[in-house]
């Protein structure tokens, strides 16, 4: 083993940068993170053993006890449990002959949940050591059963397990554009770079990736920060439950995406980039790779890229299972080796990110946009959508519909009319912009996608009247309570608190304080969190809180007050060790 | 003329670079804190210093003060939701204050007086945390730690070294050891670092001390925390 890390580190120039890069490789190889490597890469990388330690228990896919050879992990977003998710978990679970989470006594396999994959438009979708595998059917699961059994190498396994459709439904002004390559960059350059950069303001372009701030103004504050290096990251972290549009744009447009980022660096005086791409999207990273091998053989990166007297390179950095590195403080954390925990703001990425240094984190479609943008001007694009919201936006819709999938509208297109493109009949209600969206109900559908009413970073989930609001409340809050970062009291304590109140309420333990309770929750979570994702995990409860009253009304029951634990329950331990389980070792809740 | 900011009606000059909390302790506002202790850079986590600035909600521990501020730091709103969010810390571990050698001395505690909490209000999470022992003058009780890494701090920028970390994510989160064993004894901890009486509850504790000072002759069993902690902190700031 000390060979091997050795070689590892020394591939990886022995920077703590690259310590996750490193940590996928011990894992890969080693199944978990044996204590002796972190000691040897704690030397190596001359960084302490705690943040080695730390980053380990931080990121989901990394292991300190051995998982199985193959690695199962099956996607548990509300889109899965819609197609049946528990009842296909648990029966992959049984004929593996294991329980969920556990690895089999041979070593052989380990199966267990995971938050979204980012495949919500070909559910189940799942992971096998860390390559996407979608459409799972108790046949295909059954398949899988086999190879795993029989030991077969990942590589004989059928490619039909690991197909991955784009799904590109509906095209509009991004999709339609095929560019050649170098177009954009030659553009930029015939224009000049700060005409460019008012080409890019005068398109409105806000950022894609939830939060819409101005593009242009990013990057020209990160372009007069007095510094001699300045990064230009891509965020590909894509983490939020139903959104898998940057999946698809990174399959089928990386070379306009490459480009957008070329030609931010430019602007703002990048030499060097990142393109930080979820861990669940590793089935992308070779082709990703090669793309980027070819722009470098083609000059489009690397030294004085078209002979305009510009250097630039993009390096891919995979992530490792955590929804909070999509907000781009953790992101710039990770990229720099650590646990993804959102830093202190000011000062802003664009005044001090990676390194320290000026850094712009855009979001995958901005790029594209931008690129877009660079060929065809700012009034191109700023001709489409609202006063607001220029351009188009691309949605990823899944759920109750005929055609999940990818489509791209202009902003200001209305919910009824995306419910009639994609054959959404007899709907409930949407979840706009993922778990920390919001969630709208069957009287709002004349409300349109943009920024200054429904913004969404593409998430948008089809509920139809057969599904309960609860259900959905349920699985977003565990969501939130499984990928809070834990830096803040807040979040890390509210939001276990709120899984809790929300369990206790579904369950039908609840009664009547516990819905001002809840709300009373909600807000101190909301208002008092450090990033985004506290200060949106609440809005499950809250959107749907504010509609359907009624709903969470009626799951409580006619007693005043229900303790927040099990009384029966807790006395389980007494009980076995007492060996009784006659009546008088039972404790009703509530006197009769 | 120096620059001002305003906080709860009250004109307070600052000086570039300041943060709210460096500025209002400089003049005698006391701001709840749990996570900040003026000797070490900020972390902005237990949010107990939330204020609200120009109407917006803000860490005060790491905010930098900025001319034109209206900040309002005692308010009802405030005041209960700081309540809210000690209770949480108070739940998410195991604080059982009368069995406590840190009584009487404990910032947590005194803070939760200060705030006038009686009860925990939510529901207790009754974690199985351990105690390290092994270190022969300093121990760990893991039930009392609430992650606001002033030890981890205390050891890096005053002590030189590296002894202590918090590993893991969310609810998960635990304090570390930088120790082969991951025991406190096998680190380069000594008992007279700052990193071992820096501890705001009574998570790190110096061993066969414990009772020296007698329960009523303790730090907050006379003055309040706020009192208390203007007079340590104003003082450091000057230094
Ligand atoms: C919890 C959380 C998760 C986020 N996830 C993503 C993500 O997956 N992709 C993304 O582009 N932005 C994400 N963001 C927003 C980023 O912080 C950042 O605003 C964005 O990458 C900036 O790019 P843009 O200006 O192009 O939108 C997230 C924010 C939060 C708070
Ligand atoms: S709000 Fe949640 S995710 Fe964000 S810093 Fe706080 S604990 Fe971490
Ligand atoms: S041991 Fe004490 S000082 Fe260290 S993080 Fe925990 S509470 Fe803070
Ligand atoms: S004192 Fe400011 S967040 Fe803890
Ligand atoms: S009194 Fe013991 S932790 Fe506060």
């Amino acid at each position: 083993m000390q060979n091997f890390i050795k070689n590892l580190a020394q591939e990886n120039d022995f920077q703590a940068t690259r310590l996750l890069k490193i940590l996928r490789g011990v894992q890969t190889k080693y199944l978990h993170i044996p204590k002796d490597a972190i000691e040897q890469l704690a030397e190596l990388l001359n960084i302490p053993r705690t943040q080695i330690q730390n980053v380990v228990e931080f990121y989901s896919f990394f292991h300190l006890q051995p998982r199985g050879q193959y690695d199962i992990l099956i996607s548990s977003s509300i889109t899965d449990l819609m197609v049946g998710q528990e009842e296909l978990v648990n029966y992959f679970a049984e004929k593996l002959g294991l329980k969920i989470g556990e690895v089999r006594a041979d070593g052989v396999v380990s199966l267990n949940n995971t938050s979204c994959t980012g495949m919500c438009d070909q559910s189940l979708a799942g992971l096998v050591n860390g390559y996407a595998i979608t459409k799972l059917t108790k046949s295909r699961i059954d398949e899988i059963v086999e190879n795993v059994n029989k030991q077969l190498p990942l590589e004989q396994w059928s490619r039909d397990l690991f197909d991955v459709q784009d799904n590109i439904i509906k095209s509009d002004l991004l999709l339609n554009q095929k560019p050649t390559q170098g177009e954009a960059i030659n553009a930029t350059f015939a224009r000049g770079l700060m005409e460019t950069l008012n080409e890019v303001e005068k398109s409105g372009l806000r950022g894609r990736g939830g939060a819409g701030y101005t593009t242009a103004w990013k990057w020209k504050f990160c372009h007069e920060e007095n510094a001699i290096q300045r990064y230009i990251v891509c965020n590909a972290d894509e983490g939020e439950p139903g959104t898998f549009k940057d999946r698809v744009l990174l399959n089928s447009y990386a070379d306009s995406v490459f480009e957008g980022m070329t030609v931010a660096a430019a602007i703002i005086g990048a030499t060097q980039g990142f393109i930080y791409l979820r861990g669940e999207y590793l089935h992308l990273y070779e082709k990703l790779e090669g793309i980027l091998q070819a722009r470098r053989n083609a000059n489009l990166l690397g030294k004085n890229i078209l002979q305009h007297g510009f250097d630039f390179d993009i390096e891919i950095c995979l992530g490792a299972g955590a929804y909070i590195c999509g907000e781009e403080s953790a992101l710039i954390e990770s990229l720099e080796g650590k646990a993804g925990i959102p830093r202190n703001r000011p000062p802003y990425p664009v005044v001090s990110g990676y390194l320290n240094k000026p850094t712009s984190v855009n979001n995958v479609e901005t790029f594209l946009a931008a690129a877009n943008i660079a060929i065809h001007g700012g009034e191109w694009f700023a001709n489409l959508g609202t006063a607001k919201s220029k351009g188009t936006k691309i949605l990823s819709i899944s759920g109750d519909c005929a055609k999940a999938g990818i489509y791209e509208y202009p902003f200001g297109t209305t919910i009824q009319t995306i419910l009639n493109d994609c054959g959404a009949s007899d709907v409930l209600g949407v979840q706009v912009g993922g778990p920390s969206g919001t969630f709208i109900a069957n009287d709002e559908f004349e409300r349109k996608i943009a920024f200054e009413d429904l913004a969404t970073g593409g998430s948008f989930i089809v509920f139809n009247n057969s599904r309960n609001i609860l259900d959905i409340v349920h699985n977003f809050s565990h969501f939130f309570a499984h990928e809070s970062c834990g830096f803040c009291t807040p979040c890390r304590v509210g939001t276990s608190l709120l899984k809790k109140q929300v369990d206790k309420i579904v369950e039908g333990h609840g009664s009547a304080g516990d819905i001002v309770a809840l709300e009373e929750l909600c807000q101190l979570i909301k208002n008092y969190s450090h990033c985004g994702l506290g200060q949106t995990a609440a809005n499950p409860v809250l959107t749907t809180l504010e509609r359907y009253p009624e709903l969470y009304q009626s799951m409580l029951k006619k007693i005043s007050y229900e303790p927040g634990f099990d009384l029966d329950k807790s006395l389980e331990t007494a009980r076995r060790m007492a060996h009784r389980d006659d009546a008088h070792a039972h404790l009703a809740q509530v006197e009769d | 003329m120096s620059k001002t900011i305003v906080i709860d009606g009250k004109v307070i000059p600052f000086e570039d670079g300041q943060t709210i909390i460096q500025a209002a302790t400089a003049a005698g506002v006391y701001i709840p804190h749990l996570c900040h202790n003026p000797k070490f850079t900020p972390h902005g986590s237990c949010k107990l210093c939330t204020v609200k600035v120009n109407g917006r909600n803000c860490s005060a521990c790491t905010f930098p003060a900025s001319e034109g501020q209206n900040i309002t730091n005692i308010s009802e709103e405030l005041n209960d939701d700081r309540e809210k969010i000690t209770q949480m810390l108070f739940v998410e571990g195991n604080h059982f204050c009368p069995s406590c050698e840190k009584t009487g001395n404990c910032n947590l505690q005194a803070v939760a007086y200060h705030l006038g909490m009686t009860d925990n209000h939510f529901p207790h999470f009754f974690e199985n945390r351990e105690v390290d022992a092994s270190h022969p003058d300093v121990m760990i009780d893991h039930n009392r730690c609430i992650f606001c890494t002033l030890c981890v701090r205390a050891s890096q920028q005053e002590d030189g070294k590296n002894v202590f970390a918090i590993s893991g994510r969310g609810i998960e989160k635990r304090l570390v050891v930088n120790s082969p064993s991951g025991l406190l004894r096998d680190s380069d901890l000594d008992v007279n670092d700052c990193a071992a009486h820096i501890c705001p509850t009574g998570a790190i504790l110096i061993k066969r001390t414990g009772y020296n000072v007698p329960i009523g002759q303790r730090i907050f069993d006379h003055a309040h925390i706020d009192t208390v902690a203007l007079a340590a902190e104003g003082a450091s700031h000057d230094e």
